[in-house]
């Protein structure tokens, strides 16, 4: 099972490219000094690792030295937020939206506590922000405006650029979490108005536990991590030299692969969500989908609950996600598609299908055609059957009311 | 993913009595149904019951669940316990027993067996045409969780039952506080005042017979009327009726003269000769346990 599975979760994590782990593996055997040593053998690894960052810079359209590498995506966008706000210790007030990541959600109401003022930008029923509402957050005390370049559940793209340039007229700093986007659109950081932006590893077909942070020349970056002089006393700590070399590898392979992949991706998306819109009554695509990553495709499958709907995909071999509470650890739905005010009947109901290079026509074939079974036998069990229903309508209208 | 057991996925893939019981009406036959649950929360589940008048026997249940996983076979497996029982052995079946059917449930997924022993209840109030007053006073109260719509009253309640000590228990049994968490800290503040309301209670108990039996001795005030028939209320609402009710029937305080207590008994408690004496006795032994033991009760 677990080697046939069909993996439509890539937004979650993705399987490690081959040649990502065979140019890794020599690192953990053989190549094992460590780089900041002076002898040769530690030499040869800094220049090896030098590659790597010269390769993450490139799909970053960055300089090597404006690379920095961490353990993680969390590990970045807090270091950054981290940074952005002690390099201005007089002001006071932070933006993000109420979609982001709980890497940078969860650091800002922590801020909050600690005397800071957050603005948590809403978002429309397609997840996108209103740059109006931006515009008139930002004040002179902004420090920082961090916001994610694309939504991990709903695959939303933020316009980004323009965010980027009322931010700079109030002369705050901007980070952005690209951990969703990069290696799905193209990135340029010399002409973006991007100060830092956070990537990882896992999403880009690298292992688990690397990222990196880029972090344009001129800013002024405060370490995270405190200690040696590693990453140019940007962060402390000894390299992990095989992870390095692995998202140098995958950074490679994403820069290669993009333009090609991701029309696929496309392809395949369009044809899985197109299908299914088609076979399966009352459902709907969530997000915006004329700006969306080329992968992600969310859909509400009203009346009916995610987890059993992912139970029973899972029995095909199919692994899929959802924005439903029963499967978030909490018992409240998707906090992302709550800020999008879905309705409850698809909120619960939602599943998300993501893509990689990867995914196969046959694989959403297989998708296509065991979905509108499990969507009719979970709705047989259902007391909801349409909007009309009374029992649903006085739930919503007690919810209204509350 | 959820570690369930196999009895809970069993049950999931292959779900016994799901749908409706359209109502014919058959002579001799009544159809009842039951709601509890709500779609904010992500769970709604709706039983329906075909009871056989003459007996009370269940004939048949169904289930319609909007849920998860362990909704779902919570539903099913609930609907297969209590197929043949009667309503009053129907209205024992706890949440636990329903965990226990499938072989236990996650901590965190212990709501959904709460929701099948509430509409179990739903649907035999229902049936019995007696309004839901343990369900209705959930409604009153402060609002405690607004993530979840759940009252002070309900937490108290779920605290008092299933004797929960901790906030997180009171999140896996009513899910209040298992969004924001903002109510956590005021979840904390319930428990103690139940844990409180409790000791003060028993000491109240040892000390009332005292009071009312012989002022002159120690240093407390004899009971004032007014607190004498509060605290009759008090024990007759918070020991006595819950007891009834879960039995079909209840019992309301109609007067008070000295020591002869004076109640109306309602539902099935009224409708019987022999249960009414029955229940005389079992509310006056209570009574005179809490109160005074010269106290007498009598079925107006
Ligand atoms: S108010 Fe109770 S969890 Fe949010």
């Amino acid at each position: 099972m677990l080697k046939n599975c069909i993996y439509l979760d890539n937004n979650a994590t993705t399987k490690v490219d081959p040649q990502v782990i065979e140019a890794m593996l020599p690192y953990l055997s053989d190549y094992y000094a460590n780089p900041s040593s002076m002898h040769t053998f530690g030499g040869q690894l800094a220049k090896d690792v030098k590659k790597a960052r010269e390769n993450v810079a490139a799909l970053l359209g960055a300089e090597e030295s404006e690379i920095i590498f961490t353990s993680c995506g969390t590990e970045g966008d807090n270091a950054a937020i981290k940074a952005a706000l002690l390099a201005q210790p007089e002001k006071r007030h932070i933006i993000t939206s109420q979609v982001e990541h709980p890497a940078v959600l969860n650091v800002c109401k922590l801020l909050e506590t600690q005397g800071y003022q957050v603005t948590y930008l809403s978002v429309n029923s397609k997840g996108q922000i209103d740059l109006n509402e931006l515009e008139a957050a930002l004040t002179g005390n902004t420090a920082l405006v961090t916001v994610m370049y694309a939504n991990n559940e709903t695959g939303t793209i933020f316009p980004i650029e323009e965010i980027g340039a009322r931010v700079k007229e109030y002369g705050a700093i901007f980070h952005v979490d690209a951990v969703q986007a990069v290696g799905k659109v193209p990135l340029n950081m010399k002409t973006s108005t991007i100060d830092m932006l956070t990537i990882s590893g896992h999403k880009i077909h690298a292992p688990k536990g690397i990222g990196a942070l880029y972090v344009r020349r001129g800013v002024r970056f405060r370490p995270f991590l405190i200690g040696g002089h590693q990453e140019r006393g940007r962060r402390g700590g000894t390299e992990n030299v095989p992870g390095i070399i692995a998202l140098g590898k995958a950074a490679e392979l994403e820069l290669l692969n993009l333009q090609e992949a991701t029309k696929r991706e496309i392809k395949l998306r369009d044809r899985l969500e197109k299908a299914l819109l088609e076979k399966i009554p009352d459902c709907e695509v969530n997000g915006d989908v004329k700006n969306r990553l080329p992968n992600t495709s969310n859909i509400g499958f009203k009346y009916i609950e995610g987890e059993a709907i992912l139970l029973l995909l899972n029995k095909h071999g199919i692994c899929a996600s959802s924005g439903s509470a029963c499967t978030s650890g909490s018992l409240e739905p998707s906090h992302v598609l709550r800020a999008m005010g879905l309705p409850y009947t698809t909120l619960h109901g939602s599943i998300r299908f993501s893509l990689c290079r990867y995914t196969t026509e046959e694989e959403v074939d297989q998708v296509i055609a065991v979905m509108p079974e499990i969507v009719e036998k979970l709705r047989a069990l259902s007391p909801f059957k349409n909007d009309d229903a009374g029992w649903l309508k006085q739930q919503e209208q007690t919810l209204v009311n509350r | 993913m959820w570690d369930y057991t196999d009895k809970v996925l069993e049950l999931f893939y292959d779900p016994k009595n799901q749908g409706t019981i359209e109502d014919n009406h058959e002579p001799g036959v009544k159809v009842s149904v039951g709601d509890v649950g709500s779609i904010s929360c992500g769970d709604a589940l709706r039983l329906h019951l075909k009871v056989e008048e003459a007996t009370d026997k269940i004939l048949d249940a169904r289930f319609q669940t909007f849920g998860c996983t362990s909704a779902i076979a919570s539903s099913s497996a609930l609907t297969e316990m209590v197929k043949g029982l009667t309503l009053d052995e129907a209205l024992k079946v706890t949440n636990k027993e329903i965990a226990d059917y499938l072989g236990g449930l996650p901590e965190a997924k212990m709501h959904c067996s709460v929701m099948g022993q509430e509409a179990l209840e739903a649907a035999i109030y229902n049936y019995r045409g007696i309004p839901l007053e343990a369900h209705d006073d959930d409604d009153e109260g402060v609002l405690i969780c607004s993530c979840f719509g759940i009252t002070d009253a309900k937490i108290k309640k779920a605290v008092r039952h299933n004797n929960l000590f901790s906030a997180e228990q009171v999140t896996n049994y009513v899910k209040a506080g298992g969004g924001c968490g903002s109510c956590l800290a005021k979840i904390d503040d319930i428990i103690k005042e139940v844990k409180q309301e409790y000791e003060k209670e028993i000491a109240s108990t040892n000390s009332v017979p005292a009071n009312t039996k012989d002022s002159t001795l120690g240093q407390q005030k004899p009971l004032t009327n007014v607190q004498r028939i509060a605290l009759i209320q008090k024990v007759l609402d918070e020991e006595v009726r819950p007891v009834l009710i879960a039995d079909g029937g209840d019992v309301e305080l109609y007067d008070i003269e000295g020591d002869k207590i004076k109640v109306i008994l309602k539902g099935a408690c009224g409708s019987c000769s022999s249960s009414t004496a029955t229940l005389k006795v079992a509310i006056e032994s209570r009574l005179r346990d809490r109160i005074s033991k010269d106290i007498i009760v009598e079925a107006v």
